[in-house]
Order: C-alpha cells, then sequence, then structure tokens
C-alpha cells in the first residue's frame, strides 16, 4: 500500500465533495470561497412566530415584501449567502423552473441577498433572468437577515429557507449548511404541509 | 455506496488526472447505478432484472453520458436539444446495436432528478448523484459535460471524447461521434 493509495484514500472518504456544481453558463465568473463554517448565526424567529413585515428594493425598481401577500399567497423567502459564489449561483436557477410547483401551492417566491441591487442584476442576468423578485439587503447592510437572526459575522446571510403563510404566520424555517443548497423536494413537500 | 467508493479507490489511476478525460471515462465506465425502475427503461439500457449495473453492462455499442443539474441554466437551454439528440440515437439504432443516452444529474435528488424529466419531457434514463459522489469521482466537472464511451474489439468501453458545454446542433454532434468512432478503427 503505498503513498498514492493513502493520497487517494484521502481524497475520496476524508476531502467532502464541494457540494456544489458549476454551470458552464457562468464561464469564469464564480468566486469560491472555499469551505465555510456551516452556520454562523442564531435564528431569532421559530415556527410559529407572526412574521415581521417588512420591504426591501426589488431589481424591478419597486420595494416588495412579503405584507403585500397577506391573505392571498403563501410566501417563500430564499436568503442566499452571496452573489457570484458556487452555490448560490447552483440554487435560483433551479427555481427559474420550478414556478409551476410554487403557483400549485399558492406561493410566491422572494429572493433576498445582502447584495447591492447592481450586482444583483448582473448575476441575475448571468442566469438568464428570474421570473420571482429578488431583493436586496444591502442597506442598512443584512437589517432583514439580521431581524430573522441568520446574518452572519462576515455579512452574509446564511442559506435559509422560511416558508410565510397567508395569515403572515412563519410556518416553515429551514437553514441549510452554507455549502449545501437545500433540496428542492423538502420546500414543496413544506408548502404542502400548509397548502393540503 | 460503499461499493462505489471501493470501486473508485480500487481504479482511480491518478489524482493528477482528474480532468483528463480519458480518466473520467475510465472512472465513469466503473460506477454503479441504480437500475431503472420502469420496465421501459430497463429495457432501453438491457439490464435485465438487476438491481444495480456498471456501464459496460449497457447493451449498446456507444454509450453518451450527460452530466448535468437541474440547477444549470446552460443545462435547462440544452435539454430540448438533447431530446432532439436523443430522437436522432433512436432513428439510428438497432436492439443490441444501439446508442444509448443517459443522464446523471449531480448534487439532485430524485424529486429534483424526476423534476427535470417531467419539466422537458425527458424521455431516456436520468440518474440522481444526490451526495455529489460520482461528481466528485469525475473531478468535479463543469455543467452540462457530455461523455461518450464506445466499444473495442475486445468488448470493452473506452473514452471517444469529453466535452464541457452545450452539443449545439445534435445532428452535428452526432456526426461528431461518428467520426470519432470511425477514426478509432
Amino acid at each position: 500500500m503505498g503513498l498514492r493509495f493513502w493520497i487517494l484514500l484521502f481524497m475520496m472518504v476524508l476531502v467532502p465533495a464541494s457540494g456544489h456544481c458549476r454551470s458552464t453558463a457562468f464561464g469564469t465568473s464564480i468566486y469560491d470561497p472555499g469551505h465555510l463554517k456551516p452556520r454562523d448565526s442564531l435564528l431569532k424567529v421559530k415556527v410559529g412566530d407572526m412574521a415581521m413585515d417588512f420591504t426591501l428594493p426589488a431589481l424591478s425598481g419597486d420595494r416588495v415584501g412579503p405584507g403585500q401577500f397577506r391573505g392571498e399567497k403563501n410566501v417563500v423567502l430564499t436568503f442566499i449567502p452571496a452573489a457570484w459564489t458556487p452555490v448560490c449561483s447552483d440554487q435560483w436557477p433551479g427555481y427559474n423552473i420550478a414556478k409551476p410547483l410554487f403557483d400549485r401551492h399558492d406561493a410566491v417566491l422572494l429572493g433576498i441577498s445582502v447584495d447591492s441591487r447592481a450586482s444583483l442584476h448582473a448575476w441575475t442576468q448571468a442566469m438568464g433572468g428570474l421570473w420571482f423578485d429578488v431583493l436586496s439587503d444591502f442597506w442598512p447592510h443584512g437589517r432583514v437577515a439580521d431581524a430573522f437572526g441568520i446574518l452572519r459575522h462576515d455579512g452574509t446571510a446564511e442559506r435559509a429557507i422560511i416558508i410565510i403563510d397567508k395569515k403572515g404566520v412563519i410556518r416553515f424555517i429551514h437553514v441549510s449548511d452554507i455549502n449545501r443548497r437545500p433540496d428542492l423536494g423538502m420546500i414543496i413537500k413544506a408548502l404542502e404541509s400548509i397548502t393540503p | 455506496m460503499y461499493r462505489i467508493i471501493f470501486a473508485f479507490l480500487l481504479f482511480i489511476p491518478s489524482v493528477a488526472q482528474a480532468t483528463d478525460s480519458a480518466g473520467i471515462g475510465e472512472r465513469l465506465i466503473r460506477i454503479e447505478l441504480p437500475a431503472p425502475e420502469t420496465p421501459g427503461m430497463r429495457d432501453y439500457l438491457g439490464v435485465g432484472s438487476k438491481p444495480t449495473f456498471t456501464m459496460d453492462e449497457i447493451d449498446a455499442r456507444v454509450v453518451i453520458v450527460e452530466i448535468f443539474s437541474m440547477y444549470c441554466p446552460h443545462c435547462q437551454r440544452e435539454a430540448p436539444r438533447v431530446n432532439r439528440f436523443y430522437d436522432l440515437l433512436q432513428e439510428r439504432g438497432t436492439p443490441g446495436a444501439a446508442f444509448k443516452l443517459i443522464g446523471i444529474g449531480v448534487g439532485n435528488t430524485p424529486f429534483e432528478v424526476t423534476y427535470f424529466r417531467t419539466t422537458y419531457g425527458i424521455s431516456f434514463p436520468l440518474f440522481a448523484d444526490e451526495d455529489f459522489t460520482i461528481h466528485k469521482a469525475l473531478g468535479e466537472v463543469k455543467t452540462p459535460y457530455f461523455i461518450c464511451l464506445a466499444r473495442s474489439a475486445d468488448g470493452s468501453f473506452q473514452v471517444v471524447f469529453s466535452r464541457a458545454g452545450g452539443m449545439d446542433d445534435p445532428g452535428v454532434f452526432l456526426n461528431k461521434i461518428m467520426k470519432q468512432i470511425e477514426n478509432r478503427r
């Protein structure tokens, strides 16, 4: 059993998979921060709480927030840590083909990032555009993420899914390992549980 | 899972070959996949009733593998073209001596692979590589990524070529594959 065996063993078993794949759609534009501390914040909300009302500037130019859908739609908030990073660039494009699934559960999707609108505009254009509103939590920096308790110490947000029902009640919270993308099936299952 | 990892440890020739196309193909040939649940897909691959199979057990002269992700915008745009490519293969193929096409959804759960299939009306077998095991073994290639395997005279599969990015025109892509196979003879 030579050195190569042990190198292979290390590479294949001990080194974790990256947890993301890169689409050729982004060329060489993606910045890889490497493996990060899985979670770096403490939640300030829990399932059953009334969701705070907020609005943030959207790429559309309007201010958008979950309160605008009260009584009409369930709202799925998808927080991502940062634009132009590997896992995030490998998350929202999937939701881009999943609109029928959200529609089926009477839900709207709101993407939220602490990036500026300029950066988010360039990034989402590289994805080919998105059907859902993308909101910038840039200034005051991370105010909304912090209110939910998902602002990390480096100023990025956690990778989190928060579902608010039509009455404005938080019905589902999932904060992922920041290095991993949450399963779409998990999100849809959570929606099914609140829209039987 | 442990069988897959063990197979990787046995056969990966060198870490330095992580992005080498021949190396990728060699690893791919030995990867064990779960047999499809539907009889039609099992018949397509010719893998009988076994619970798992490896590439070299596929009843085909040539196997084209697409490494994709439901989350990859390029893969989404490419899906209709890949479907046309599959139709072209079906037109040219004959049972037992055909060109076969499969897809591996890296980092995708079975739910996500099924949704991708449904969204784009995909008729060829797709497999979920939920924990990136296969992706990691292939050197974490970008998606979409195509690998073409062809049988040699001794019956084993060899890599004809591989490429990152879309196939563009399905007919041109197929002709390129045919030319590569001809060049090997």
